[in-house]
């Protein structure tokens, strides 16, 4: 049941198959057992029992909600939840619970959504790889599935190190495990620079960013205000849609929304894709790029081509001025954002009470991790009066620049752009702290964040799996406010491709290499 | 989320005050540390602001004769959009300092003057000005003393011909009285440093009331860079002319500035020209009645109700009744005499049912018992002027013959012995005749 894509199980619910009650049940018995992944920070047992209980209520009355009535989904842990602890894995808000739900979070309460918990996530959602948060890292569920173990000749019991665990990527690498482990069937992610779609390409999920002004920010503590957007993580592009239909639209408390109200809709199915034109933008090719993601691209392309679309070469000029354009906005957004951290009204408040400077400095330098204050410095320098001109007026113009990119591109014809979402598949954790946080996010990030400075809608679509056994994805970049179409093409290429199921039954049946794997990963935490 | 009232309340200050409206305007983020501030940056219009290049017109008055009024102008920079902060109430006692955040993130008007003024008193007089206009908008109270309309005047000094000199801002100031102090005595300080070969630091200053100077502001120290950013949740705020109006708006969406102009109240300029050109009174009167709150409606209440003249409710309003309020500290709302009252009192007088020294009298006696009407206070104590003729020239004939001495001196050409027969004849009728009327018939019975 808990392999169900969000659709089959809503039709489940509907038909009496199974009860709110005993979906949220199994899934949280799934949670307990794969709390190694450390996907979870906080788990709304209580809250999420009685929500089962309302929705099962509901049912019985043959009154449900909708669509995503009784369905456990999971929060990314920097959306506000009202009554819950919402920590942005940081030390600067632990034991911080917010009066109010983001409005996406109301939203899918509304629609009588069951919550399971708040996931985990790099600190303030600033990295790549979900390692950087206040309460440690989150593993890949692919590190224990079948596919990899066997790939890697190991034996599944027996084995003394966990030291090989692989990331899940970031930020939003919670929710990705939640999803790609079966505990939930959807998560909300949050986007700023490819923090959806990099973890649901590691994890073999799927990953989709609205367009900029399409879900409202309401309530998603921010990173980047003119980039950051509420990320869906499901299992297969349909129940994105879902999920989509239920939270877009405008919200009177957020600006940046557009003025139309959305109605959820029904994701046609695409048979023909003849009268498609797919672009390839050829600075994506870059050296750095794995012969294997490499490869699976070019099968894709070939794909698209051989069910007769246009699939043409595109070129977006300004691509290799990108990375550095996002890091001055980015930073100095970011800096701006995290000036109301000064432990006075909520959260982490130091001991020192010498005087109010002193007491801000030390909250400060104890509430967040140093990837935190490095962007902090960094995003002030870049506003100083003098820096002010030169950098981010600066980066504001290239900014125009790599938009119109797109846009020009998407004017000349071409209905999605096809791309890698991330360079390799997911890294072995040990591989990936050898370089730090600012470094891998340059790296990770290269295929994913110029989507963000253009605000455009992007989905990441688990492919295939690599010769390691991990799950491989590839990104479908649509035109401003044409999410719907974007789906409709990600589902079609979906069908065509046929990931396959992670294998983790002997986490889910055999009780002895779960509490193995439990031990293991307790001693590797400690290390 | 911008408060859509806010911006109404802007443009209308700024058409008020004759300024631009700017069609596009722009939201910064102001950085700084400080406990009442909560966000770490305050919402700002620094780049391009609501409204620009405006003026206000106020008199000063010339010397000591209240009539001698020249109108001076101070132009108005800008006018802007922001966010307040929070409060800060020091404890220095506990060497803490509490915050209220109650009115963090409310809306603000800030208004920013050209440095057109040069004394305590033009300061004080355009301040008082735009304060009734704000109140004459509806878009602030307006009151200083409870921080409705917060006031920094920064002030600097230099010879005539060179460019203007290092200013300092001077803060904590909650009346326009203390504005003028304060300015005056910032004004002397500065000349004072200067002339002694000191140097002026561009600070922040804080008004000292019991010393009556300004005295440095510890915490603003050294200068801040504010690392001004836009503000990214606000999109570009777009005000419409009737022209520029898209078809099918929404009303509810938009802000159309012709609208807004076409309802603007009267404002206390207009207000002053009306009075004058409709009742005929001076200019000084007609900008008295506007100097205090509530005075004009009062003013106006009465006249509504009393067939008396304007020039004769005014000088009761503006000498008498106002007379009486300021020596008991009262405003006017506090009057325990109403407009009806006054108006029902100008009446008896106007129809000659009472002197007017008998209707001092009444007053006096209407403001300290509440609750008697003028007509129960004149007959309670016998004040209505006598209506007899006939009666009032028997006094006076019996007063003529009492007194033969005086009215000898009066037909030698004294001028001043027949008010001593006025002031018999008013004794012997127990103050209840008309000095006028009675004046009139001994003039009669004395001319030859």
């Amino acid at each position: 049941m808990l392999g169900r894509t969000l659709r089959e199980v809503s039709a489940a619910l509907k038909q009496g198959q199974i009860t709110p009650t005993e979906l949220c049940q199994k899934c949280l018995s799934l949670i307990k057992k794969t709390k190694f992944l450390n996907a979870y920070i906080t788990v709304s047992e209580e809250v999420a029992l009685k929500q089962a209980e309302e929705s099962e209520k509901r049912y019985k009355k043959g009154r449900s909600l909708g669509d995503l009535d009784g369905i456990p989904i999971a929060v990314k842990d920097n959306f506000s939840t009202s009554g819950i602890e919402t920590t942005c894995a940081s030390n600067m808000l632990k034991g911080y619970v917010p009066p109010y739900n983001a409005t996406v979070v109301q939203k899918l309460l509304d629609q009588g959504a069951v919550l399971m918990g708040k996931t985990n996530l790099d600190e303030f959602a600033m990295g790549s790889g979900s390692t950087d948060g206040a309460f440690g890292p989150v593993k890949n569920p692919w590190s224990y599935s079948k596919q990899y173990r066997e790939k890697r000749k190991q034996k599944p019991h027996g084995e003394k190190e966990d030291s090989d665990w692989l990331i899940t990527g970031g930020s939003s690498g919670g929710s990705a495990a939640a999803v790609a482990a079966f505990t939930c069937f959807a998560a909300l992610g949050s986007d700023t620079g490819g923090s959806t779609r990099n973890p649901a390409a590691h994890c073999g999920v799927v990953g989709f960013k609205p367009s900029y002004g399409l879900v409202s920010r309401h309530g998603l503590i921010p990173l980047v205000n003119s980039m950051d957007v509420p990320g869906i993580l499901t299992r297969c592009v349909d129940d994105a849609a879902i999920v989509l239909g239920m939270l877009a639209g405008h919200d009177p408390k957020d600006s940046t929304t557009i003025q139309d109200p959305v109605k959820p809709f029904t994701l046609p199915t695409l048979t023909d894709v003849s009268k498609l034109c797919i672009g390839i933008p050829k600075e994506y090719l870059a050296p750095e790029l794995s012969g294997e993601v490499r490869s699976f691209w070019s099968k894709a392309a070939n794909l698209f081509e051989s069910e007769g679309a246009k699939v043409i070469e595109v070129s977006l000029p300004h691509t290799s001025y990108s990375i550095v354009c996002y890091h001055v906005l980015c930073t100095s957004e970011v800096a701006s954002n995290m000036a109301r951290f000064d432990g006075l009204e909520y959260g982490h408040r130091c001991d020192i009470n010498v005087s109010t400077e002193a007491m801000y400095a030390a909250t400060r330098r104890e509430g967040f991790n140093d990837v935190v204050r490095g962007r902090i410095l960094a995003g002030n320098f870049f506003l100083l009066k003098e820096n002010y001109e030169n950098y981010f007026i600066k980066a504001q113009k290239v900014r125009r620049l790599i938009a119109n990119d797109f846009v020009k591109v998407f004017n000349s014809g071409v209905d999605v752009l096809l791309t890698p979402t991330t360079l390799r598949g997911a890294a072995p954790y040990l591989e990936f702290i050898k370089e730090d946080n600012r470094t891998r996010s340059a790296e990770d990030d290269i295929f994913t964040q110029a989507v963000n400075m253009a605000g455009l809608p992007a989905v990441s679509v688990p492919v295939a799996l690599s010769n390691l056994g991990l799950p491989i994805g590839l990104q479908f970049i649509g035109r401003a406010f044409c999410d719907q179409q974007l789906l409709k093409i990600a589902k079609w290429f979906e069908k065509q491709v046929q990931f396959p199921v992670i294998q983790l039954q002997e986490l889910m049946d055999d009780g002895s290499s779960v509490s193995e794997i439990e031990k293991l990963a307790s001693v590797s935490l400690k290390h | 989320v911008l408060n859509r009232r806010c911006v109404e309340a802007a443009v209308m200050t700024g058409l008020a005050l004759n300024c631009r409206i700017n069609k596009k305007s722009l939201f910064d983020r102001k950085h700084y540390f400080y406990a009442d501030l909560p966000a770490g940056y305050q919402i700002t219009q620094q780049r391009l602001p609501i409204a620009v290049n405006g003026s206000l017109a106020y008199s000063v008055c010339v010397g000591k004769k209240p009539s001698r009024v020249i109108t001076k102008t101070v132009r108005i920079k800008q006018i802007q959009l922001e966010q307040d902060s929070g409060k800060s109430l020091h404890d220095e006692l506990r060497s803490q300092t509490l915050i209220d955040l109650n009115r963090a993130g409310v809306g603000l008007l800030e208004v920013v003057l050209e440095p057109d003024m040069s004394c305590g008193e033009e300061a004080a007089t355009a301040v008082r000005e735009l304060q009734l206009i704000l109140q004459a908008l509806g878009t602030s109270r307006a009151n200083m003393a409870e921080g409705q309309l917060r006031v920094d005047a920064n002030v600097s000094v230099h010879h005539p011909g060179e460019p203007l000199g290092v200013r300092t801002e001077v803060k904590n100031l909650n009346s326009a009285k203390f504005l003028a102090k304060a300015i005056d005595s910032e004004i002397e300080r500065q000349i004072h440093e200067l002339e002694n070969g000191r140097e002026i630091l561009n600070e922040t200053r804080s008004f000292d009331y019991k010393l009556g100077c300004t005295m440095p502001m510890r915490d603003k120290e050294g200068k801040q860079d504010y690392r001004f950013m836009p503000e990214p949740n606000l999109p570009p705020l777009l005000l419409y002319d009737t022209e520029s109006l898209p078809p099918g708006a929404d009303p509810q969406q938009v802000i159309n500035i012709d609208w807004i102009r076409e309802r603007l109240p009267e404002l206390p300029s207009e207000t002053r020209e009306r009075l004058i050109q409709q009742y005929g009174i001076l200019p000084e009167h007609s900008f008295a009645l506007l100097n205090e709150v509530g005075l004009l409606e009062f003013f106006q209440n009465v006249i509504k109700e009393t067939r008396a003249e304007p020039k004769k409710v005014t000088s009761w309003v503006l000498n008498i009744f106002l007379g009486f309020l300021k020596q008991q500290n009262l405003a006017v709302n506090e009057s325990p005499v109403t407009p009806s009252a006054l108006a029902e009192l100008l009446n008896l007088l106007d129809r000659k049912a009472i002197s007017s020294t008998a209707a001092k009298q009444v007053f006096e006696e209407l403001w300290r018992s509440e609750g008697k009407t003028p007509s129960q206070i004149v007959s309670e104590k016998q004040l209505e002027l006598m209506q007899d003729q006939e009666a009032l020239e028997r006094a006076c004939h019996t007063v003529m013959e009492g007194h033969p001495q005086v009215v000898m001196d009066v037909k030698r050409g004294n001028p001043r012995a027949i008010n001593k027969l006025i002031g018999l004849v008013r004794k012997a009728t127990l103050s209840r005749a008309d000095p006028t009327a009675i004046k009139e018939i001994l003039e009669r019975k004395l001319s030859p």
